[in-house]
Parts: structure tokens; sequence; C-alpha cells
């Protein structure tokens, strides 16, 4: 299948060329660019993690005994900020897509490495200057900072907080314009575009949205920023302003946002089911051209965040149909990854046990969406747990779990070394069973009317203190399972397994150089003459009616 | 080198139609047009000459199509920011009679 | 446009400033002129943010807008407008004088564009001050001058709030003041740019950080070709007969 022979791994490799920490602060390699975004994100997903867990504690009772409502304002505002533009967002494109997408498409790194590493730099600039803000006092709007309070009323880091997120931002935006001028500009020869692994595609369409909506969430929060500092602005009502205008311009990116955070994680997951299938993925240019409808339509859909916020109804109409309509991608990629299931050779390693936990609780989070997307149920579930259950599936049931996954897939490209698959399965298990327990029981107490961003509930009402532990449960065991792949991946770089080049045995072209591979990647620039996952060889094909059929690659 | 050179002469003619189209809607503002057509003569101007700097200063006339697509994405997205947002802001009295 | 598909070849003799991740100076080239087009459609949405708003309010009040815009001093903003359009010229002409291997000619024209900036950041300096003069800046931006103007010299119209003219004038500072950020960038970028020419980088093989540069000053341009109708004249048909 191969047309050249795997040259034997040279005893140089990305991580071994040079030493030292000049070495990778001013480095240029995208590899280690990606290993470095890896050591900030877990950093600020630690973070995040003990906002969540003080958030739990406080909701095992009803009573707010924990803490005081203004302290647990800022715990939860902390917990959304820190999450979502410092864990979900660069999570999988800045670790994993830095890594491999020059890999995949047979090129020696990014279009613009140095650029790159300013991305780098500006994400942790931000995170610093977010970092004081939190120590310094914290910031209590929630992390959707809505108008009047942020720009008002509220007593807290504001200012210097949005200030940490503007600047972050254009870490995304540096990323997402690599990526894309990388794509047209840098692939080997051979690599068309219907020869990309989806990876590719997925990360393709997340570097549109990044281009096209982190500019307009940065002058929304500098226009709060200055609102706060001149006390009058375009967002308030003394001066004729309209505060619902800010959610507008808030949510035209935010919305967009999410899908940020999923499509990469889509990407992985099509790479984990293909490749642990051992076949091709079901309706390649489907699930291709997906990733694209996705983008542009989560561009449409804003507005649903704004139906109980006084919107005009009609517009919540066009709203409410817009939000339907970008589940049908989503929708397309779910039964095309099960057609790629069936009859496929699965193997259930770790990362394949991640992708089906990702396709089950992604729809599940997916399809809760649709209540949320019909006005009517919207209104009853609006700022309740029943939304926090629903983003809670997507992000953590479905991007944490691919990130998971994708990162134990490419850990021996990445480190040349296998973790320990019996523990990465008891693990993956662990963090399955917590998540759904801690989520789950959150979907009812929405229904049920426990409203989000309340430290309090009832204590006529039991069923909701039982439901609330049961989540603090699950979010023990969840937090118990997430530290162990740190401890494992850890020990592994030290202990584990040599990996060979190519351990799966998997034809992506990211397998076809050493584990770890070395700086330029490839030692020769690869010609591409086949498909993307192509497990049969071509005189194994049948071609029947219109498609073509596989038969199951010898393993 | 496949990168197309412009001639000095077509930048000169682009300056001055510029310079032109400054004057003219300097000119247009202060004359009193039927209805709103004062914005839509004065933004009529204004996508022209930027029509112009992008088209020869910019060179896209000369360059291949993924740099059209970008434009043409861009422009399309400020696009759809502008008109869901007043799809909100126009439609907002429609129900106020009723009171809602 | 030859997309990505590249020809291998031994490690042949390559231009000094080929950088090793590219396979030539073609694939650099449009490498670095599409990532600066990507550039700038974030630059697109960034002020589409504020167009909007402009266009909301604006719609909204449309009399408080008038007025406040024809209190704007349309004659350095018109010669605002020419300036740019000069330099925007000369950055085309330092392109193409580049592109044929004019060296000097070319560190005039950057020189030239430069002074022209700075000659527009000096106007909005002046436009500025005298903003401030007349207590026109909105809220307390300016601590200890907050927004106090005249209500006659406004020539402020029965029933309009001045509220809605500190709206417009919010507005006004926000996207001028963006503007001149990204003005002061690129006379950074300009002086980078101009310290290399004179130091014979560039050439008629390597002139793409002339033209990648120029683009995003062609773009500033283009940003206040917009501005200045929008802001500037939006009401000076109604002048004498509002109020």
């Amino acid at each position: 299948m191969e047309e050249f022979v795997i040259p034997k791994p040279p005893r140089t490799n990305y991580l071994n060329a040079e030493y030292g920490l000049k070495s990778w602060l001013l480095t240029k390699d995208h590899k280690r660019i990606g290993l470095l975004y890896l050591g900030a994100v877990s950093f600020y997903f630690f973070i995040g993690s003990l906002y969540a867990m003080m958030i739990r504690l406080e909701l095992l009772t009803p009573q707010g005994d924990l803490m005081q409502s203004s302290t647990y304002n800022k715990t939860f505002t902390q917990h959304g900020i820190v999450m979502v533009f410092f864990f979900l967002i660069p999570a999988i494109p800045a670790t994993l897509g830095n890594f491999l997408i020059p890999m995949m498409i047979g090129a020696k790194d990014l279009a613009f490495p140095r650029i790159n590493l300013l991305s780098w730099y500006i994400y942790m600039i931000g995170g610093v200057i977010t970092i004081y803000a939190l120590l310094a006092g914290g910031v209590d709007t929630g992390w959707t900072f809505y108008v009047p309070y942020s720009t008002t009323f509220s007593n807290s880091y504001v200012i210097a907080t949005g200030v940490g997120i503007f600047i972050n931002g254009f870490s995304s935006i540096l990323t997402g314009l690599n990526f894309i001028v990388t794509v047209h500009t840098m692939r080997a020869p051979g690599m068309t575009w219907y020869r990309l692994p989806l990876f590719v595609w997925s990360h393709y369409a997340t570097s549109l949205i990044m281009i096209l909506g982190t500019p307009v969430v940065a002058i929304t929060i500098l226009l709060v920023a200055l609102e706060r500092l001149a006390h009058i602005g375009i967002f308030d009502p003394a001066a004729g302003g309209d505060p619902v205008l800010f959610q507008h311009l808030f949510w035209f990116y935010s919305h967009p946002a999410v899908y940020i955070m999923v499509l990469p994680a889509m990407g992985v997951v099509s790479e984990l089911i293909a490749n642990f299938s051992r076949k091709n993925i079901f309706g390649y240019k489907f699930v291709a051209y997906s990733s694209l409808a996705i983008a542009v339509l989560g561009f449409l859909v804003w507005g649903h965040h704004l139906f109980v916020a006084s919107q005009s109804v009609y517009a919540g109409m066009i709203f409410s149909f817009l939000s339907f309509a970008v589940a049908i991608p989503s929708a397309i990629k779910t039964f095309n990854w099960t057609a790629t299931l069936y009859k496929g050779s699965i193997s259930y390693d770790t990362p394949m046990l991640y992708a089906l936990g990702f396709i089950g609780l992604f729809t599940i989070g997916g399809m809760t969406g649709l209540f949320l997307a019909s006005l009517g149920t919207d209104i009853h579930v609006s700022d309740t747990y029943f939304i926090v259950a629903h983003f809670h599936y997507i992000m953590v049931g479905g991007t944490l779990l691919a990130y998971l996954g994708g990162l134990h897939y490419w850990w021996p490209k990445i480190s040349g070394r296998m973790y320990p698959e019996g523990w990465a399965r008891f693990s993956a298990l662990v963090v399955f069973v917590g998540f759904n327990l801690t989520f789950a029981p959150q979907f009812l107490l929405g229904y049920m009317g426990m409203p989000r961003r309340y430290h309090t509930y009832p204590v006529e009402l039991p069923s909701w203190q039982v439901l609330h532990v049961l989540s603090t449960a699950g979010a023990s065991i969840l937090g118990f399972g997430l530290m162990i792949p740190l401890i494992y991946l850890a020990w592994s770089l030290r202990y584990g397994r040599i990996a060979a080049a190519n351990p799966w045995n998997l034809p992506g072209l990211e397998w076809q150089t050493a584990s770890p591979p070395p700086t330029e990647n490839f030692l020769t620039t690869p010609i591409v003459t086949h498909e993307a996952y192509e497990f049969a060889p071509p005189e194994h094909k049948e071609v029947v009616g219109k498609f073509e059929k596989q038969a199951p690659a010898e393993t | 080198m496949s990168a197309h050179i412009v001639q000095p002469r077509t930048y000169i003619v682009i300056f001055l139609a510029l310079m032109v189209g400054t004057a003219l809607t300097v000119m247009a503002a202060f004359y009193d047009f039927p209805g709103p057509l004062n914005v839509v003569v004065a933004l009529t101007i204004a996508c022209i000459k930027a029509t112009l700097v992008v088209l020869y200063f910019m060179h896209v006339r000369y360059s291949g199509r993924l740099v059209w697509l970008v434009i043409v994405a861009a422009l399309l997205w400020l696009a759809i920011l502008f008109a869901i947002t007043f799809s909100d802001y126009w439609t907002r009295h429609w129900l106020a009679p009723l009171g809602i | 446009m030859a997309e990505g598909i590249v020809t291998t070849h031994e490690h042949a003799a390559h231009h000094a400033a080929l950088q090793h991740h590219f396979e030539n100076m073609e694939q650099q080239r449009e490498a670095g002129t599409l990532g600066m087009w990507v550039f700038l459609v974030t630059e697109i949405m960034f002020f589409g943010g504020m167009f909007l708003a402009y266009t909301l309010y604006r719609f909204q009040y449309p009399v408080a807008f008038a007025t406040a815009s024809n209190h704007l001093d349309i004659k350095l903003g018109a010669i605002n407008t020419g300036v740019l359009i000069v330099s925007s010229f000369t950055m085309a002409m330092a392109v193409y004088t580049t592109q044929v291997g004019k060296r000097r000619a070319s560190i005039w024209c950057l020189i030239l564009r430069m002074i022209l900036g700075a000659a527009f950041l000096g106007i909005k300096a002046v436009e500025y001050y005298e903003k401030y003069r007349d207590h026109l800046i909105p809220g307390h931006l300016i601590p200890g001058n907050p927004f106090n103007p005249d209500i006659h010299a406004l020539h402020l119209p029965v029933g309009v709030r001045l509220g809605n003219v500190e709206l417009f004038y919010w507005i006004y500072f926000a996207m001028t003041g963006m503007h001149a950020l990204h003005m002061i960038i690129g006379l950074g970028i300009m002086t980078w740019l101009t310290i290399n020419a004179w130091r014979g980088k560039y050439s008629p093989e390597y002139f793409a950080p002339v033209e990648v540069s120029g683009l995003y000053w062609h773009f500033v341009d283009i940003i206040w070709i917009f501005l200045f109708p929008l802001l500037y004249l939006l009401g000076r048909h109604l002048e004498g007969h509002i109020g």
C-alpha cells in the first residue's frame, strides 16, 4: 500500500533536537508550540475545575452555607470564563490542530511559524491578565457580561477580565488565520482537498468561524470596557442606547464559538471512528461539507439566546427555524459515523471508547438543543439547569471526551511512548459514569424549575437536593476519573512502552513518519496518491452502482 | 514571478478618480436630495471609491479567485450581521398595538 | 493559481529571504498575501460591529445625529480624506517601484507615505482637541471634563435629547479612535518597512512585505472612505433648517 519505505526513526526528533528553555520558548516548530499549548490549557482546565468543584459543593445543600451569593456569582462567572475562553476554545485546535495539521497535509510546518508562537504568547498574556483579575477580586457578571450590570452596576474587575479575554481573542484569530493559509497553500503534491483527513476539514471550518466571529466579540468587550470607564455609552439607556444590542453583538460570536469548541472535536471523532473501525468513513464528502455547513449556519442562529430578552418575536421565529436547521449537518455526521461503524473491524481501544462516548453524549446534548430551539419550550427552561445540562453534555460529554480520545490516539506520535491501555480504559469508563451522573440530574432539575446561577434552592423540595447530591457525587467521580490520565500520561513519558512509528498500523500521513517525528516532519516531501482512510488496497474495491464498497481489510 | 505589475498610469487615474469622488461626495452632502437619497448617494460614492481601491491599489483585479472569495465572504458576513440584527429592530414594534 | 501544488527539488541555492518551511518564493508570497487578506477579514468584522451600532442609532435618532454631525469640522475631515488618498497612492507607487527595482524611489514613496500618515494623525489631534475644548467628549472619559457642550453652539433643536447627541459623539470617538489606532500601527509597520528598504532588503524578486503592508494600509484608507461621509456629512443638507 505504501509507495515508500518508512525510514528508521532517526535518533533526532523534534523533542531532542534542541535542549533548554530558550529552545522551547523561542521555538518555531508547530509541534513544540502544540505542547506549549498542551501545558497551558491543562493548567487552565485545572483552575476551571476548581471553580466547578466549589459550585458543586455549595449546591449540596439548599442553603447558601458555603459562600455568599456575591462569591458564588464570581465562582460561576470565573468557571465559565476560564473554561470557555482558556480551555474549550483553544484545547483541540491549538494542541492537536497545531501538532497534526502540517503532518496531515505533508508540510514541514504551518504557513506562519512565528505567528504561531506569537499566538501562544498572546494566549499566555491574556491568561495572566485574567488570572490577575481573578485573584485581585474576581468578576461576577456571568461569563456573558450582560449590560447594564457589567458596564454600570458591577463592582468587580470587569475591565481587567475584559482586557484579558480581548487579548486572548487575538490568539484565536492568529491560529485560525494560520490554519486557513496553511491548508490553502501548503498541501503536499497529490494532497487534493478531497484527500484531506476530516480532521483537517473540521479545523478549516473552525478557523473560518474564528476569523469571522472573534473580532465582533473583541469590539463588544472593548465597548463594554470603555463604557465602564466613561460612565456612558452605546448600551446605556440614559443616552438612548440599547442593552439588547450588546446581546446581539456578544452572541453573534459566542454562538459560533460553541461550534469552535465542537467542530475540532468532531474532526477528532471522525478520525477515531474511521481508524478504529479500519474502514473508510461513510460519506466522506457529506461529512466534509457538513463541517462547512455547521460553520456557516452557526452564524445565523445567535438570536436563540435572546428569545426571552425582548427581542422581536418575528426575529425569534426566524432564529428558531434556523436553529432547527443547524442541527441537520450535525445529525448527518452522527449518522455517517454510525454507518462507518457498521461492518467495521472495531477495536475497543481507549480512543475508540472516547469516540463512542462522544457520539452518545453529543447526541443527547444536541437533541436537547432542539427543545431550546423551539420557542415555547425555551421559555420554560430558559435560564434553568436544563440549559446548563444541555451545554455541558456537548462541551464535556462532547469536546472533552474527544480531546481525551485524540490525546490518547496521537500520544505515541507526540511522545514516542504508549500509554497503559488498562488504566486508560478504566479511567475512560470512570469519566463516562461520572459525567453522566453529574449532568443527567441537571436536566431534571432544570425542567422542574431550578434556575441557573443560583446558590440556594428551596428546602421544601427534597427531590431537588437528591438530584444535586447525585450531581455532586458524579462531579467527584468525574474529577477522579480525569486525574488518572494526568498521572499515567506523565508516567508514560518516562516508563511507557516505546512506540513504533505506526503503532496502530494506519494509513494516515501522520503515521508514515517516525514517532516522535523529526523537526521537519518528513525526511522527504511525501507524494500522496491514495484517498484518506484507505484501508483496503485499490484492487479490493468493487464499485457497486455508484458507490464503492471496500472489502474489510485484513488486520 | 506571476505577480502582475500595475503601471503607474493606472494608479494615477485611480487616484484622480478618488479625489473627484471625494469632492463629489462633499458637494452632494450640501444638496438636499428628496427623501433618504442623501444617504444613498453618499454610500454609493463611498462604495465606488472603496471598490477602486480594492481592485487597483490592492491588486484584486489581477488576483486569483481565492482572494475574491475571501472578500465576498467578508462582505457576506457583514451583511448577515446587519440583516439579522435589523430583523429584530425593525419588527419590534409590529406587535406594539397588541400591547405585547 | 498554483494553489499548494509544489514540486520537490534538491536543496538548490535559494533566495536569502526564503523561509525553510516553504518550497519556493512564489509559495511564500502567496501564503503571505492570503494571510494578510484573511487578517483584513477580521478587521472588517471588527469595524463592522461599530458600523452596526452607528446604523441602528442613526435610524433611531436622525435629528440628534445630524445636529451632532454638523458640529464636526468638515474642512479638516475632507482634508484628511484627501491626505489618506494621496498616501494610498504613494503606497501603491512604493510597491511598483520595488517591483521594478527602483530602490531610491521606493524609499521616497514610503517616507512620503509616512509623512502623510503623520499629517492625518496631526489633523485628527487638532479635531480631538477642539472637541475637548468644547466639552464634547462623552461621559467622564476625560476626568474633570465631562460631556457638557454649549447647547446654543450646537444648534440643538427643541425636543432633541442631549443624551442622543452624546451617543453620536461616543460612536464618533470610538470609530475614529479605533481608526487612528490602526493608523498608528500602520506607521509602525511602515517605519520598519522603510528601514528594511533602505537596507536594500527588497527587490523585484522579494517585494511581498511591501505589497502585504500596502494591503493593510489601503484597508485603513477604505475604512476612512466610509467613516467620512457617515460621520461628517450625514446632516449637512439639513444645516440651517433643523431646529
